[in-house]
């Protein structure tokens, strides 16, 4: 940690309710807002933020920074650099590492690296099941009770497909306020699935992976949270279908929470057609249909949250066919612009500032519990936020974005909003749109 | 057309002009010197990822009849099995001076990756890839029909009109999905007949119709049927368990003699082998006087010689004459 | 190829006319029954296009002025040259046209290849290659409507029709009236593609 924070004077910004103020960020807080902030601010540095939106500091869901074990895609450094550089100040680092974070020391582990490198605050996701094996609780508790102060346990790329050890792990949890983050997908429903099963799959002869598969899992799922009275939340939820049942087990009073991915709030299984595995990801990009039902779902809070699945691969893992190519695409840095473009911008549905504020940072950090992010701009809370620029537009060039890997799906796009500036708890960890390392 | 990749890709006229080289070749291959020279100079890659002699020498013969140059490059593996990557063997072959590939994997699209993604420059010519495309056996399907059903002298026409059964396990074969494309755009009328499990969710989007029954289809009146190889283990649970057992399939979807005599005598017995026999079609069927399974094959070789010739007999491989 | 009344730009001298084309066919016609002593061994191999056609009226001459019976089937036949030419990959790929042959076969027959203009000497040489494929001929001889020079290769014809000088950059157009609709060989100045 640096021991010279600086305080910083925000002027002209707009907040996500449309008001525009100034900020004085000092001693790690958000210390004055509009006309007091420029009176307190003789020793900070001042930007003038007019045109630019202060979002509280975005809160990922669902990362994967690969460390340890996969260094040669993603370190916790290089992850966590570039979701700072996409507007986020907190990042859940999910369990599927080598060896898997599925005991204390794991978790500890990855803890200190992001506290050690202190670009935004990594949380980590503790493995339901040791090993991801499904067969037998992974010390949970432990893992709560650790440094790391685990709350979010999942074995997101395998499902608990057991429905004991999903209804034990729902229980377990609610000794510390846990709640279990299930990637749903039936994996014998699966097999060999590399593409959403429907028109393209068959005409590509690539083995399909049906929304069906997806959907009785999540069917079953809030049912068992409603049954032992537990909280789940749905992974990266990716069919109309699995949007009806959220709906339904919502309006039911279920303690539900759902995700959707920016990919699956832009891209369609049509995208597949090239054979090009940087479109290959679990689960699959889906129909135009189930775009816009998760759309819609996340405009009316059906869907909670937007998290990123940031997966990371190294070339190689790309470059090859798409039946050998793995699953996953890169998403840090492409998140806010991406829900800027699928939602903020378009006109079928309605989703404003504060739609993104909600869905990109308070919500998430809510169902982590993580009680010092997700918070409002307000005189007295953390200094974690960042400042876009909604108006730049700015092309998608993998090589120029500072995760590790190149897997981006969206190269030679050009997608609006840029993050300008990005404050972890006072330090910019962003300015001008380059990274400012810690000391620096 | 640089590459062939899929039936699909594939014009009206593209077609029919494949179609008629094929037949100009066919002549040729009656002579008692078979070798032309028009590829003379040119080394042609066979690229096997999967096993499959008949395929690759029935290639290998055209390309060499054309006085090419032939490696064979047994990759049985790739990188699915940690061998040599599909991009690092691809690379290999161009620094070897390869000026054509015809490649043959296990998985769909990988022809599509080797000529998409700038790997080589070579024209790629797709042997059968996975569960997709496998457009020279539908362009000697297609050969073989019109031939029959629209005479020797057949240059410039297409299968307007006639109606094709193809029958069997849709959702694992590349044949099928070929076929359908190319006999549709030459304008054949295509039904596909299979148990449910065994056709692709979205077929009903297929330029064809789709039938579960076939002594229906059959006494509708068919040209030509074409009868899909159906493998026994799709049977087992480990399988997929598509089907309850081999003497069912039989029983509904298998060629046997009474539905051979059902067909009548003019229509054509199809298979692009290896046969079941006994399975999928009958030895009284597959021995049958109007079963064209041996013709197919030898017509593979004409067709293949065709492609090659449009492909690589050129400068930049642009059809510029063929009309 | 459309049949009609041929396109004829302002640059063109027509040098044969209808009747100058029949004349000259019927004198090559009678020279190779001279040359070999009657036409009983004689084949007539067309080089495709319009000398598959100039091959089947010297073929109705042929039979005519020998007095023969024979069908014109049987003496008369086209060969393809496109497999054999040396400028194949010069050029986007090129349609194969039909090759026939008389039900005899070539073997141990005096070929005369027909065509309509003789200029580099490539086709023939392509030709030669391509009569060689298909069997082993006693004489291979050469006919042509029109030589206009500009050898390129140690080829010469036994039969012409008309000795034509030309400019390297001009083109010899001849018409046909099975293709062309009309009988005619013209000569143009302007540069252009060559066939």
């Amino acid at each position: 940690m640096t021991s010279t924070t600086r305080n910083y004077l925000i002027r002209g910004v707009t907040l996500p309710d449309g008001t525009s103020t100034s900020l004085l960020l000092r001693d790690g807080v958000i210390a004055a807002l509009g006309a007091d902030a420029a009176d307190g601010s003789s020793d900070a540095v001042a930007l003038d933020a007019t045109g630019l939106i202060a979002l509280p500091g975005l809160v990922d869901l669902h990362t994967h920074l690969r460390e340890p074990g996969r260094e040669d895609a993603e370190t916790v450094w290089s992850g966590t650099r570039a979701a700072a550089l996409g507007g986020f100040t907190c990042v859940h680092a999910m369990a599927n590492t080598m060896p898997v974070s599925d005991t204390a020391g794991v978790v500890e582990q990855v803890w200190r690296l992001g506290r050690d490198a202190g670009w935004v605050d990594v949380r980590p996701v503790g493995a339901v099941t040791v090993g991801l094996g499904g067969e037998r609780l992974a010390e949970l508790g432990a893992m709560a009770d650790s440094a790391a102060a685990v709350r979010v346990f999942s074995d997101d790329g395998v499902c608990v497909d057991d429905p004991v050890l999903m209804r034990r792990a729902l229980e377990y949890v609610k000794a510390f306020d846990g709640v279990i983050a299930q990637h749903a997908q039936e994996p014998r429903l699966t097999t060999g699935a590399v593409m959403n099963e429907g028109e393209v799959s068959a005409e590509l002869g690539l083995t399909g992976w049906p929304a069906v598969a997806e959907e009785s899992i999540i069917a079953r799922d809030v049912l068992l949270a409603e049954h032992v009275g537990s909280r789940v939340h749905i992974c990266h939820l990716s069919t109309a279908g699995s949007v009806d049942i959220v709906r339904w087990a919502k309006a039911r009073g279920i303690q539900v929470t759902a995700e959707v991915t920016p990919h699956h709030l832009l891209l369609t299984d049509e995208t597949v057609r090239g054979y090009d595995p940087q479109f290959k990801v679990n689960p699959p990009l889906r129909t135009a249909a189930d775009v816009l039902a998760v759309r819609q779902g996340l405009a009316d809070g059906t869907i909670d949250i937007v998290a990123t699945d940031h997966a990371p691969h190294p070339s190689e893992d790309k470059d090859c066919e798409f039946d050998a190519a793995a699953f996953g695409m890169t998403g840090l840095e492409t998140a806010l612009s991406v829900v800027i473009e699928s939602m903020v911008l378009a006109d079928d549905v309605e989703f404003g500032w504060e739609d993104v504020a909600r869905t990109m940072s308070a919500a998430p950090a809510a169902i982590g519990r993580v009680a010092d992010q997700g918070r409002p701009l307000a005189v007295g809370e953390p200094a974690h936020l960042t400042l876009v620029d909604p108006d730049a537009r700015w092309p998608v060039v993998p090589r120029a974005l500072r995760t590790a890997s190149d897997n981006t799906p969206f190269a030679g796009r050009e997608l609006p909003g840029r993050v300008v500036a990005t404050f972890y708890g006072g330090r910019a960890t962003v300015l001008a749109g380059e990274p400012i390392e810690v000391g620096a | 057309m640089r590459h062939l990749l899929s039936a699909k890709d594939l014009s009206h006229d593209e077609a029919v002009a494949i179609l008629d080289t094929a037949a100009t070749m066919a002549a040729t291959q009656q002579r008692e010197i078979k070798k032309l020279p028009p590829l003379r100079g040119k080394t042609i890659v066979n690229l096997f990822f999967e096993d499959s002699t008949r395929t690759r020498i029935s290639f290998e013969a055209a390309a060499k009849r054309l006085s090419a140059d032939v490696i064979n490059f047994s990759a049985k593996g790739s990188s699915v099995s940690k061998g040599e990557s599909l991009k690092d063997t691809a690379q290999t072959l161009q620094a070897m001076g390869a000026d054509g590939v015809i490649i043959r994997h296990a998985a769909s699209g990988a022809p599509y990756r080797l000529a998409t993604s700038g790997w080589i420059d070579a024209p790629v010519i797709n042997a059968g890839d996975g569960k997709h495309q496998h457009p020279t056996q539908a362009l000697l399907d297609a050969y073989t029909m019109r031939r029959h059903l629209q005479g020797e002298n057949a240059g410039g026409a297409d299968l307007s009109g006639f109606r094709v059964l193809v029958v069997g396990d849709v959702l694992h074969s590349r044949v099928a999905r070929s076929n359908v494309d190319l006999l549709h755009t030459l304008g054949a009328h295509v039904t596909l007949v299979s148990p449910p499990t065994l056709l692709p969710v979205g077929v009903d989007r297929w330029p064809c119709a789709v039938s579960y029954d076939l002594d229906g289809a059959i006494a509708q009146g068919v040209d030509a049927i074409m009868m899909l190889r159906v493998q026994r283990e799709r049977m087992s649970a480990a399988g997929g368990g598509f089907f309850p057992s081999p003497q069912e399939y039989s029983r509904k979807f298998g060629l046997d003699r009474n539905r051979l005599a059902a067909l009548g005598p003019d229509a054509l017995v199809m298979h692009p082998g290896p046969m079941n026999r006994g399975l999928e079609i009958s030895a009284e069927a597959a021995d049958s006087a109007q079963a064209v399974i041996l013709e197919q094959v030898t017509n593979g070789v004409a067709v293949r010689m065709a492609v090659l010739y449009m492909l690589l007999g050129g400068s930049e491989g642009a059809t510029g004459g063929a009309a | 190829m459309t049949s009609g009344t041929p396109a004829r730009s302002g640059t063109e001298r027509v040098v044969l006319d209808s009747s100058d084309i029949s004349r000259a066919l019927t004198r090559i016609a009678h020279e190779i029954i001279e040359r070999n002593n009657g036409s009983a061994d004689v084949v007539l191999l067309g080089i495709p296009t319009r000398g598959a056609d100039l091959a089947r009226r010297l073929g109705e001459r042929v039979l005519q002025a020998d007095e023969r019976t024979d069908p014109l089937a049987d003496v008369v036949g086209s060969i393809d040259i496109t497999l054999h030419r040396d400028d194949l990959r010069r050029h986007p790929v090129r349609a194969i046209e039909p090759t026939t042959i008389p039900p005899a076969g070539v073997d141990d027959k005096i070929v005369v290849l027909v065509d309509d203009v003789l200029f580099s000497g490539r086709t023939v040489r392509a030709a030669l290659d391509a009569v060689s494929d298909v069997g082993r001929p006693r004489a291979i001889q050469l006919a042509v409507l029109v030589d206009r020079g500009h050898r390129e290769l140690p080829i010469r014809p036994d039969y012409v029709g008309k000795n034509l000088p030309t400019a390297a950059a001009e083109h010899v157009r001849v018409r046909l009236a099975e293709i062309d609709g009309v009988d005619e060989v013209a000569i143009d100045r302007t540069i252009g593609e060559d066939v």
